[in-house]
C-alpha cells in the first residue's frame, strides 16, 4: 500500500484521560474511496478515537496525517475546511432552523470566513436552490419548511447527511450512523451511505457488526483502546478474539 | 412520535420562512417611529429619551444573549463607562455631542474587545460570571479613578452644540438627537440578526460543535458579536450621559447589568422586538413607582 492510497493515517494514537488509557497506541490506516468502519464493544475506545482524528481532541501522543499532510496540531474547524467532516453520535442539527436553513449553513460557508454583519441575509439566496437539490437528495423536500426539531429521528439524520455533503467533502466521518434507528431507518441511512460513497471515503464508527456487514470494505475492531483485528467482514467476523470480546461483554 | 419513520408525510405544508424583511417587522418600525416621532408633543420628552437608551441597550443586550447564545452579567461596564468618557468629553474637553457619543461607542467597542476575548473562552455560568468579574473591575476603577468623580460622579455635564452648530440644550432639539442615534442602532442589530453572518450566529447559538464541524471558527464569530453589543451599549450609555446630564456610579453598578438582563427577558429573548417592549415596561414602572427600583435612581436626574 503506498502513501497516496491513503487519505487518513494514524501512527501510534494514544489518549489518555487521568490515569486511564482510552486509546492506546491505534496505527489506523483509511484507503482512498473505501468505506472504513471502526467497531467494537462498549467502552472499547471508538469515540475517542474518532475526536481524536476530526481533533475535538488532542492526542497524548501519535501523529495523524491526512491526504499527506500532517495534521496533528490544527484545530477542529480546520480540519473541515480541509475536506474532512464529521457528524455525530447524538444528531447534530441546528433545531429551531428549518431544514433548508440548516443546509444553507454548510453551503454558505463557501462565502469564506466572512463576517458581514451590514449585508442583508437576502444575498444567501443564491444558495437555495441547491440546498433544495441536497434537500432532495435525502428525500426531505417534504420537510424543507419544517423546522429541524420537528422532525423524526431518523429524518434528522438523513437532514445532518444532506448539510455534511453540502460542503462537498472528500472524506466523511460518521459517528454511530444507525444508533437508536428504527428498522426502516436504518435501511434507508445504510443506503443513502452507499450512495454517497461514490468518490469519497467514508469512516464510520459503528457498535454492531451485522450493521456494517454489507457496507464496508474495511473493518477494524477496537476493544480496550487497542486495535483486536483489522481485515473484510468474513476475516473479521469469524476471529475468535473478535468473537469473544463482543460475547465477552454480553453483545451476541 | 407518531412522525416516526421515514415514510409518512407531513401533516401541512408550511409557510416558507423568506430572506427578506417581512412586512409584520416593516409595520413594527413604522409604527415605533411613528410613535416615537409624535410622543414628545404629548409625553415628558426626558421620560421618553430615557426609554429610548434602554431599549437600545436591552436590544444590544439581547443580540447578545437571544442570537449569539452568550449571558453577559456585565454589561452596565459597557453602558457605564462609555457614559463616563461622554460625559468627561463635554465637560471638560467641551467636545460635541456626536464626537462624545463616538468616543463613548469606541470605549466600550475597545472594552469590549479585551472582556470578550478573555470571556468568550468559558461557557454558561462561567461566562456569565467571568463578565461580572470584569465589570465589577470597571466599577472599582470608575470608583476610584481621579477623573470619574468618585462618588458624586460627573455632574451638569453640558450638551453643548451639535456639529459645533446646533444649540441641544432645549428637550425638544436632544430628543431629535437621541431619536436618530437610537433608531440608527435598533436599524443596525435588526440587519446584524438578518445577515449572513447573523446565520451563522444562530447556527452556533443551536448547536455550537456541529458548526465547528462545519468549518466555522465559532469564537470569533462569538467575539465579533460581544463587541457589536458592547459597543451598542456604549452608544446608549454615552447618550445617556447627554440626556441626564449625569455619569454616576449607578451606570456601572451590577444592578444595571442585572436590568438589562430582566428587560430582555421579560420581553422575550428570542425576539427582535420584545426586549423593546421589556425595556419600555421597566423603566415606566421605574418612573412611576421609583422606590420599588433601587437599581436605576441614576437615571432621576
Amino acid at each position: 500500500m503506498t502513501g497516496s492510497d491513503l487519505i487518513l493515517s494514524a501512527k501510534g494514537m494514544t489518549k489518555q484521560f487521568a490515569g486511564f488509557m482510552a486509546v492506546n497506541n491505534v496505527d489506523l490506516d483509511v484507503r482512498r474511496g473505501s468505506i472504513h468502519a471502526l467497531i467494537g464493544p462498549n467502552g472499547a475506545g471508538k469515540t475517542t478515537c474518532f475526536n481524536l482524528l476530526t481533533k475535538f481532541l488532542q492526542p497524548t501522543s501519535g501523529t495523524i496525517s491526512f491526504n499527506g499532510r500532517d495534521i496533528t496540531t490544527l484545530g477542529a474547524s480546520e480540519i473541515a475546511r480541509l475536506g474532512m467532516v464529521r457528524s455525530f453520535q447524538i444528531s447534530a442539527v441546528f433545531p429551531k432552523l428549518t431544514v433548508i436553513e440548516n443546509v444553507r449553513v454548510a453551503l454558505q460557508r463557501r462565502r469564506g470566513t466572512n463576517f458581514d454583519f451590514w449585508r442583508a441575509q437576502t444575498v444567501l439566496g443564491e444558495f437555495d436552490a441547491e440546498a433544495m437539490r441536497r434537500v432532495e437528495e435525502v428525500g426531505l423536500e417534504d420537510f424543507a419548511h419544517h423546522t429541524a426539531q420537528e422532525l423524526s429521528y431518523g429524518r434528522k439524520r438523513a437532514l445532518e447527511i444532506a448539510t455534511t455533503l453540502a460542503l462537498e467533502p472528500e472524506m466523511l466521518l460518521l459517528d454511530e450512523p444507525m444508533a437508536g434507528m428504527a428498522q426502516a431507518d436504518v435501511e434507508r441511512i445504510s443506503a443513502l451511505i452507499k450512495s454517497i460513497s461514490a468518490g469519497r471515503t467514508i469512516l464510520m464508527v459503528e457498535h454492531n457488526l451485522s450493521v456494517v456487514a454489507d457496507l464496508s470494505d474495511t473493518i477494524t475492531v477496537l476493544a480496550r483502546g487497542q486495535v483486536l483485528a483489522e481485515g473484510g467482514y468474513e476475516t473479521v467476523s469469524k476471529d475468535p478474539r473478535v468473537i469473544e470480546a463482543y460475547i465477552g461483554v454480553g453483545h451476541g | 412520535m407518531s412522525d416516526h419513520t421515514m415514510t409518512g408525510r407531513p401533516a401541512a405544508q408550511r409557510a416558507t420562512r423568506p430572506l427578506a424583511i417581512p412586512p409584520l417587522h416593516l409595520a413594527i418600525f413604522a409604527g415605533l417611529l411613528a410613535f416615537f416621532a409624535v410622543a414628545p408633543f404629548f409625553l415628558y420628552p426626558v421620560f421618553l429619551m430615557k426609554v429610548m437608551c434602554f431599549v437600545l441597550f436591552a436590544c444590544a443586550f439581547n443580540l447578545l444573549l437571544g442570537y449569539g447564545g452568550l449571558l453577559s452579567f456585565g454589561h452596565a461596564a459597557f453602558f457605564g463607562s462609555a457614559s463616563y468618557v461622554s460625559a468627561h468629553a463635554a465637560k471638560v474637553w467641551g467636545l460635541s455631542p456626536e464626537l462624545c457619543v463616538l468616543m463613548g461607542s469606541g470605549t466600550a467597542a475597545l472594552l469590549g474587545l479585551v472582556i470578550g476575548s478573555l470571556a468568550i473562552r468559558r461557557q454558561g455560568i462561567y461566562f456569565a460570571m467571568v463578565t461580572l468579574a470584569f465589570a465589577q473591575m470597571v466599577y472599582f476603577i470608575s470608583l476610584q479613578a481621579p477623573f470619574t468623580g468618585g462618588e458624586d460622579g460627573i455632574q451638569a455635564v453640558p450638551r453643548n452644540r451639535l456639529f459645533g452648530i446646533i444649540n441641544l440644550s432645549s428637550d425638544m432639539a436632544l430628543y431629535g438627537f437621541v431619536f436618530v442615534i437610537v433608531f440608527a442602532g435598533l436599524f443596525l442589530i435588526y440587519r446584524v440578526i438578518h445577515s449572513p453572518f447573523g446565520q451563522v450566529l444562530k447556527a452556533i447559538r443551536e448547536n455550537e460543535a456541529r458548526s465547528v464541524s462545519l468549518g466555522y471558527q465559532v469564537n470569533r464569530y462569538k467575539l465579533a458579536v460581544f463587541v457589536i453589543s458592547a459597543t451598542l451599549a456604549g452608544t446608549a450609555g454615552a447618550t445617556k450621559a447627554l440626556v441626564f446630564q449625569l455619569a454616576s456610579l449607578t451606570d456601572v453598578h451590577w444592578a444595571m447589568s442585572g436590568e438589562v438582563v430582566l428587560m430582555a427577558l421579560l420581553g422575550g429573548m428570542h425576539t427582535v422586538f420584545g426586549p423593546i417592549v421589556g425595556a419600555a415596561i421597566i423603566v415606566t414602572m421605574q418612573t412611576i413607582s421609583p422606590a420599588s427600583a433601587p437599581g436605576l435612581q441614576c437615571c432621576r436626574a
